[in-house]
């Protein structure tokens, strides 16, 4: 049984994967017992399950522990807690910006992610930034609303 | 490549702070928890046993160990105030993340005069909570503020916590004030008793008493103000607990192997395809259910993808393209909200008559997060008990029809709601339990299931159903309409599971249980109007047996519905049959505005009574700047963009909720692609408990509507849904062009609490299509409003 090493929220892990086909979603979900990435398809189609790795978004239930091995991975809970958010937390909160949230780590990793490398990103760019993602409660107004918050706070 | 410098030790499986708090609610202790698997041996000898601050008091189990009933005529059933201030209330209106969940906390805060951070909720556990049957319909509203809901409970206690304070203080109750939970001498504040003093940690004692006079709604503090939804800072840091993330001592995983096509059955299992996989994999087979469990989700994923079975051959199904003329041959039964006796007459006298058809498919709620739910089972028979975290909208409908699955007397069983995914209706939160219930059970574990994308979309969700509504209207010389005549046809198969009819959903239905069978009859004339499935439009008046209680004025009408048996399993969808029937009712009336060369508006007013109605729909017509003219715009080039606005209107089931809606949309007249750019919709939903929280239900609504109508639609070939997963049954996605919604509130304060989650998302299709039309003049009748459908309406004007 291979055993990965992995970063996740600033904590290093060693984690025994049988069989090795195992996504990281399973990982995060099950051993290490992460509520913030969440199954949705398993298929990449809808971005329930993103994670950060090494600082980019990327979709956790089609990402092998293999190809992670070594790696730092950050999920939502790593952005920061109820009681210390992060701004791009504080910024969906103020905006009521979620219905159920099932959605929220791909909307809110896949945008931060954006705007934090896209100075004065448009409302337009931020839009396109989320191409692919799925919200079915259709919060978007909101959401919308709460990353240009966020971009707001972080390049004024 | 970094060293590990910790082993992160896997098992066993620890819980959720949420999870600890729910089993030591039911009796468990701490110490026991703490202690692994071993300890968790359902019983319900020891639940509900305490009345400890945050227990509802109303319960105690009888000595067989079996829970009782929770009267729900009993103050102490819907809240407990305990000796250090603080507020429970006890609920059975769940939250799915449509923001009910704090407008109750708002509720209790404002009818007891209590600061909302000493109120503590209970949402929907069979050990605690009341029975209020199933959260759905935009019933919460209604029925939480109406006659025997909380509010009649919260009032009770009041006026009893009043009496209480007036012999203490021995002063009248009618020179008593209050102020944050405390009691006090008007004039004199310095004789005051608190809420904790007069009967905390203490029962009631009370019959929830009918003639107790809830707050004014013109008095509302804390209702009517935007309080932000509680629990958005633990969704958004990852902290909240779905019925996704419970977790047990001892959990293991299950999945299940659904049959490849609608109808196969289970000829034989090969358990040696999967007895060397990894994960303690177990094959569980009952009847035609079959599924795997193994100790971690992906290793039960793969058996589930590898085991053999051999499975029959399926029942076979309607071509897909000859839908809408199958369900017009199969045996109805039939139901008529109107039949007016003088509707045939009427066409005889009419100048003009006009007709058309509109067609809505199978589509499902598709929640983002495949259904899942945790089981914990042991044994079977009088001594079997079970606990189950569930997602179901009723968590007493599933307690008692899961009693059935199980064989296990529902008194012993425990269904305790954890919120999931949105559902939009009877997604697969339901079947879901049974599964993880049924694994549960066989194994003698706890077992955690979600499904997979497919096992949801293709046999795992109860579809909303297909309607075919043709519809046909006599006018007079001035156009005006006489008569109107709907003859709606739809399906069905299974429903909400019941106590009598776990056969309702694909799990009961596979492990055994009848799913009742459609009976074809019916078809008497009605005895009362009931408007509930809005078959009869706006503009009907609704008359029945010498009572009219429509919102319009056209008195000769025949509204009929037959219903089919479905070869899908089919259930509620959010605005069940009232989008459908929305969806044609209201393009009808916009053609019948078009005929007869008027303002789309200005004709819908010409035939609407009710003040409300005709309030919200001038209050969108104005927010929206809608010019009075007729459509379609005219103008337009043979290619480019042409651009136009619709208008749809309705009193949602007839009595829950009034909204209308401007759509403006662009339509590329090459591809026939349509885009909506602007959505301004209105409501009143009688006195608003949260402004906020009622926007982000109109704006999701009104989107989730054009998602609806532009893009969702089951498909299947002869033997299977083909529509299994988001490619294949498309809809809206993050990266298109959003349209700007605008949301205009209408507060009367004099009137009572309506629904308000599915109005807007009622109104899209009819809106978006009557902008098709208006930007076009081509009448698009048929959901979903494809590229190609769009094409050939513009063809055919």
């Amino acid at each position: 049984m291979p055993v990965y090493s992995l970063t996740v929220n600033g904590q290093p892990y060693s984690v025994e994967v049988d069989p090795p086909s195992t996504p990281l979603l399973y990982v995060l979900m099950d051993d290490l017992e992460l509520n913030g990435p969440k199954f949705g398809c398993g298929l990449a189609q809808c971005g329930a399950c993103t994670v950060l790795l090494d600082g980019q978004p990327i979709r956790s239930c089609v990402r092998q522990m293999a190809s992670v091995d070594g790696h730092e991975i950050t999920t939502i809970e790593g952005l920061g807690t109820k009681e210390n958010p992060h701004p791009i937390q504080t910024a969906f909160t103020e905006e009521q910006a979620v219905q159920c949230a099932f959605c929220i780590s791909g909307i809110m990793l896949y945008g931060k992610t954006f705007i934090d490398q896209t100075p004065g990103a448009t409302e337009e760019q931020i839009i396109a930034a989320l191409n692919g993602l799925l919200c079915r409660c259709y919060s978007h107004a909101r959401m919308v609303r709460a990353l240009l918050r966020y971009a707001q706070e972080v390049q004024p | 490549m970094k060293r590990p410098t910790s082993k992160y030790v896997v098992t066993p499986p620890r819980m959720t702070p949420d999870a600890i708090a729910a089993l030591e609610r039911a009796g468990f202790s701490r110490r026991d928890l703490l202690k692994g698997a071993g300890a968790l041996i359902v019983s319900f000898s020891i639940a509900g046993s305490s009345n400890a601050p945050g227990e509802a008091p109303g319960i105690k189990n009888s000595s067989s160990g079996a829970m009782l009933p929770i009267p729900l005529d009993q103050v102490d059933s819907w809240v407990a105030i305990a000796q250090d201030e603080s507020v429970t209330g006890y609920t059975g209106k769940c939250e799915f993340g449509q923001g009910f969940r704090t407008v109750q906390y708002q509720l209790i805060a404002d009818e007891l005069y209590v600061p909302l951070e000493r109120v503590t909720l209970v949402v929907c556990d069979t050990a605690l909570t009341p029975d209020q049957g199933i959260t759905s319909g935009s019933q919460s509203h209604p029925t939480e503020f109406g006659p025997n809901g909380l509010r009649q409970a919260l009032a009770t206690a009041r006026e009893a916590l009043f009496r209480m304070a007036s012999d203490q203080l021995g002063v009248p109750v009618d020179q008593l004030a209050v102020q944050d939970g405390v009691i006090f001498v008007q004039g004199d504040p310095s004789q005051s008793v608190t809420y904790g003093q007069l009967i905390g940690n203490q029962r009631f004692d009370l019959t929830v008493d009918r003639a107790a006079i809830p707050k004014d709604p013109s008095t509302y503090t804390v209702l009517g103000t935007s309080v932000p939804r509680y629990e958005i800072p633990e969704k958004v840091t990852g902290q909240f607990e779905y019925v996704q993330s419970v977790r047990l001592p001892g959990m293991l995983h299950g999945k299940v192997v659904r049959p490849p096509v609608i109808g196969a059955t289970v000829i034989s299992v090969d358990e040696s395809s999967v007895a060397n996989l990894p994960g303690n994999v177990r094959v569980v087979v009952r009847n035609d259910f079959v599924g795997v469990v193994a100790d971690k989700q992906w290793q039960a994923a793969q058996a589930a993808q590898a085991l053999v079975v051999s499975w029959s051959a399926g029942v076979g199904l309607p071509a897909q393209q000859d839908l809408y003329d199958y369900m017009r041959q199969q045996p109805s039964r039939d139901s008529y909200t109107v039949l007016a006796d003088d509707v045939d007459a009427r066409f005889g006298e009419a100048a003009n008559i006009i007709s058309a058809t509109y067609l809505t498919p199978y589509q499902m709620h598709g929640s983002i997060g495949a259904s899942a739910a945790v089981a914990d089972v042991q044994g079977i028979g009088p001594n079997g008990a079970a606990t189950i975290w569930s997602a179901s909208q009723g968590v007493y409908p599933q307690r008692d029809s899961v009693a059935q699955v199980l064989g296990i007397p529902k008194e012993n069983i425990r269904v305790i709601f954890r919120e999931g995914s949105g559902c939009y209706g009877l997604n697969g939160a339901d079947t879901v339990c049974y599964d993880a219930a049924l694994l549960s059970q066989a194994v003698g574990q706890p077992v955690r299931v979600q499904l997979t994308r497919k096992d949801e979309m293709a046999a795992g969700e109860n579809y909303g159903p297909p309607y075919i509504i043709d519809l046909r209207a006599g006018l007079n010389e001035k156009g005006q309409i006489i008569v109107w005549d709907y003859e709606g046809f739809t399906v069905t198969k299974g429903n909400r599971p019941t106590e009598a009819a776990p056969g309702n959903i694909i799990t009961g239905a596979l492990v055994g249980f009848p799913t009742p069978p459609l009976v074809p009859g019916g078809g008497t004339p009605p005895t009362s109007y009931s408007n509930n499935g809005n078959a009869d439009s706006s503009y009907g008046a609704g008359c029945v047996a010498g009572q009219c209680g429509g919102t319009g004025t056209v008195e000769s009408e025949r509204i009929l519905t037959h219903t089919v048996e479905s070869p899908f399993f089919t259930g509620p969808l959010r605005s069940p049959g009232r989008l459908q029937n929305t969806f044609a009712n209201e393009s009808f009336i916009d053609e019948l505005a078009a005929f007869a060369q008027e303002d789309p508006i200005q004709y819908r007013l010409r035939h609407l009574a009710d003040p409300r109605l005709i309030d919200v729909l001038n209050a969108a017509a104005n927010a929206a700047g809608w010019k009075a003219r007729p459509s379609p715009k005219g103008g337009r080039g043979a290619t480019g963009i042409a651009t136009g606005r619709g208008v749809a209107c309705v009193l949602y089931e007839g009595n829950n909720g009034y909204s209308a809606m401007v759509a403006e949309v662009q339509v590329d007249l090459t591809t026939g692609q349509v885009t909506v750019t602007r959505i301004v919709t209105s409501q009143d939903s009688g006195p608003v408990s949260n402004p906020d929280g009622l926007r982000n239900q109109m704006e999701g609504g009104a989107l989730q509507g054009m998602s609806r109508c532009l893009r969702e639609e089951v498909t299947w070939d002869d033997q299977k849904v083909t529509s299994i997963d988001w490619r294949t049954y498309p809809v809206f996605h993050w990266g298109e062009p959003l349209p700007v919604i605008e949301t205009i509130l209408l507060n009367p304060l004099d009137k009572p609490q309506m629904g308000a989650g599915e109005c807007t998302i009622t109104l899209a299709a009819a809106a978006i299509a009557n902008g098709i039309f208006d930007a076009t003049g081509a009448r698009v009748r048929q959901i979903p409003f494809t590229n190609a459908r769009v094409l050939a309406a513009l063809q055919g004007t």
